[in-house]
């Protein structure tokens, strides 16, 4: 077996594979088919400083080869989190890292101290990017000013290891990366979902209740490799790609790209256990072509 | 309950004309799972270019003597659809159990009403099937567009009595199952309801007015049916749940129709 293990900043992760926010609930929905000790890490499901009931049903439209949500960040707020989802989950044996979220740089500077308490969350995710609700989230995600707000504002009360999730659906991403690693991010992760839309055309209105929503899955995944190639290839700091990954193949082609670490999204739907599946064939390439060790192939494609 | 990925091989797969199919599948390894009456399964489908997701499909029965589990399957898009592409033999790769089923009943003697509309039946003879092995006698209510689109009442039957609406009267009484007199007349403990949401909701308030408890099955569209997701959600006294995780059995004190 190949070295499979690599760092985020001061985070340990036994392999590169971790589950992204929104797609493996609490880690807890996955433990039948799971066992959660081999992931990399899990990032549970985005957190915000009061309790959020989200956007109305329906909130799901299927595309080829992906989908669109509009959910809207629904979540029991950070000190519902605390005291009783937090007591569930610290046992969990792998990184479990929070995705937090915001209506302004205060609110999620407030959410990160919460968090930062905790001693088994060793990481949180800054979540600048969510394209499904109206102040906040995607606001701050797509001007570099505004996501540098946020990120120094959560960098003055949050020790931890602090990664930043980009939004796509910007000019240039490489801009926001770097104003995010100069205001003090340990990471990004990238990308979130592509903003889209869908039509009835028998009820000649559009699917979502707000409209639109997050298009996610495979058919996004040439758009996510790009610009994690992009970034990683003007930031100093750590990469992890997320993207429509369905497959080992699709986790190396970041990795190749200069991903330090991968998540898995939508993935999860599809197949329960993916992202164990996806460890094994990490290794399994590596052992194949002789490396060593996993970093060996981080950003090494011509 | 445990929850499985498994890939089960079909055993039979029998069309009841061109929209309705019967897919019977084995798990040739273990015997099956631990599943209940109201519970889904989410199929995979992998033969659809248009079409990504998993189908949640209710559990129309299990077969413990042969290790099978049916599903009674609606042709409504090109996922569903897919399905007709299976043969004895072809995989099928399921998770299940998933979400909550029925209430089971509570003595022998109570006297529980199953009302399914159009392919929302098939949950409701696994229910049948489970109460007549606890020795309770169901009655089942079961409404279609006519004549033709009301399938296996033999299944039906062979486990309970049943009663007939069709709108265009070609059998049973005519009308909706809201207007049988089964449900005006006849005197029930609980009502148990699968079928679509306008006939639910006529039925769940005639349930209200003459105070008896009643539970409907929900299909809001899914994507994980894991509860990881939220997409399915439904707004009820308890604010947006999961209809997968929480449901898709609800009582209908908790929605607000």
């Amino acid at each position: 077996m190949a070295d499979l293990r690599v760092n985020i900043a001061a985070l340990k992760l036994i392999n590169p594979v971790l589950t992204a926010s929104g797609t493996f609930g609490y880690g807890i929905e996955y433990q039948d088919f799971v066992n959660l000790s081999q992931l990399g890490g899990i990032i549970v499901k985005g957190t915000t400083l009061q309790p959020r009931e989200g956007n109305p049903y329906p909130r799901m439209a299927e595309t080829a080869q992906g989908m669109l949500n509009c959910v809207g960040l629904q979540n029991k707020g950070v000190n519902y989190f605390c005291d009783h989802i937090y007591p569930q989950i610290k046992d969990i044996r792998t990184n479990m890292i929070v995705n937090v979220s915001g209506n302004s740089p205060e609110d999620y500077a407030e959410c990160a101290e919460r968090i930062n308490e905790l001693d088994c969350i060793p990481a949180i995710e800054l979540n600048i990017s969510c394209p499904n609700v109206r102040h906040g989230g995607m606001a701050f995600g797509t001007t570099t000013d505004g996501a540098a707000s946020v990120v120094k504002a959560v960098r003055e009360v949050y020790s931890k290891t602090l990664i930043v999730k980009l939004s796509p659906n910007v000019t240039s991403i490489t801009d926001i990366a770097l104003a995010v690693q100069d205001a003090g991010a340990d990471a990004v992760s990238l990308i979130n979902t592509l903003m889209g839309m869908a039509i009835d055309v028998e009820k000649r209105k559009r699917v979502l209740s707000i409209g639109t929503g997050g298009l996610s899955g495979p058919c996004i995944k040439p758009v996510a490799l790009r610009m994690v190639y992009q970034v990683a290839h003007a930031v100093r700091i750590p990469v992890i790609g997320v993207g429509g990954i369905s497959n080992a193949k699709d986790a190396l082609e970041f990795l190749l790209a200069g991903a330090t670490a991968i998540e898995i999204g939508t993935a999860n739907f599809l197949d329960p256990t993916i992202s164990v599946k996806v460890v094994r064939g990490i290794d399994e390439y590596l052992e194949k072509y002789g490396f060593a060790s996993v970093k060996e192939i981080i950003g090494i494609c011509e | 309950m445990k929850k499985y990925v498994l890939d089960l091989r079909v055993t039979s797969a029998e069309p009841y004309g061109e929209r309705y199919l019967l897919l019977t599948a084995t798990n040739s390894t273990e015997p099956l799972p631990e599943m209940c009456p109201g519970q889904f399964a989410q199929l995979r489908i992998d033969d659809s270019k248009e079409t990504f997701l998993r189908r949640p499909i209710s559990l129309h029965f299990v077969d413990y003597e042969k290790n099978e589990v049916g599903f009674f399957v609606q042709n409504v898009g090109k996922g569903t659809a897919s399905l007709w592409g299976k043969r004895p033999g072809s995989i099928l790769n399921v998770i299940l159990p998933l979400g909550n089923g029925f209430t089971m009943p509570i003595s022998a003697t109570e006297r529980i009403l199953l009302v399914g509309g159009g392919i929302g039946i098939a949950p409701l003879l696994f229910m049948g099937i489970k109460m007549q092995i606890m020795g309770t006698h169901p009655t089942f209510l079961l409404g279609a567009r006519n004549k033709s689109d009301l399938l296996r009442l033999d299944a039906y039957r062979s486990c309970g009595d049943v009663y007939v609406t069709t709108e265009d009267g070609s059998e049973g009484e005519k009308g909706f199952v809201t207007q049988h007199s089964i449900l005006q007349e006849g005197k029930f403990d609980r009502m148990l309801v699968c079928g679509p949401k306008p006939m639910m909701m006529a039925v769940a308030s005639h349930a209200k007015s003459i105070g008896v408890p009643c539970e409907v099955s929900l299909e809001n569209m899914m994507a994980c049916g894991l509860g990881a997701c939220l997409c399915c959600v439904e707004n009820t006294v308890d604010g947006n749940v999961c209809v997968c995780k929480e449901g898709p059995v609800f009582s209908i004190d908790k929605l607000k129709w």
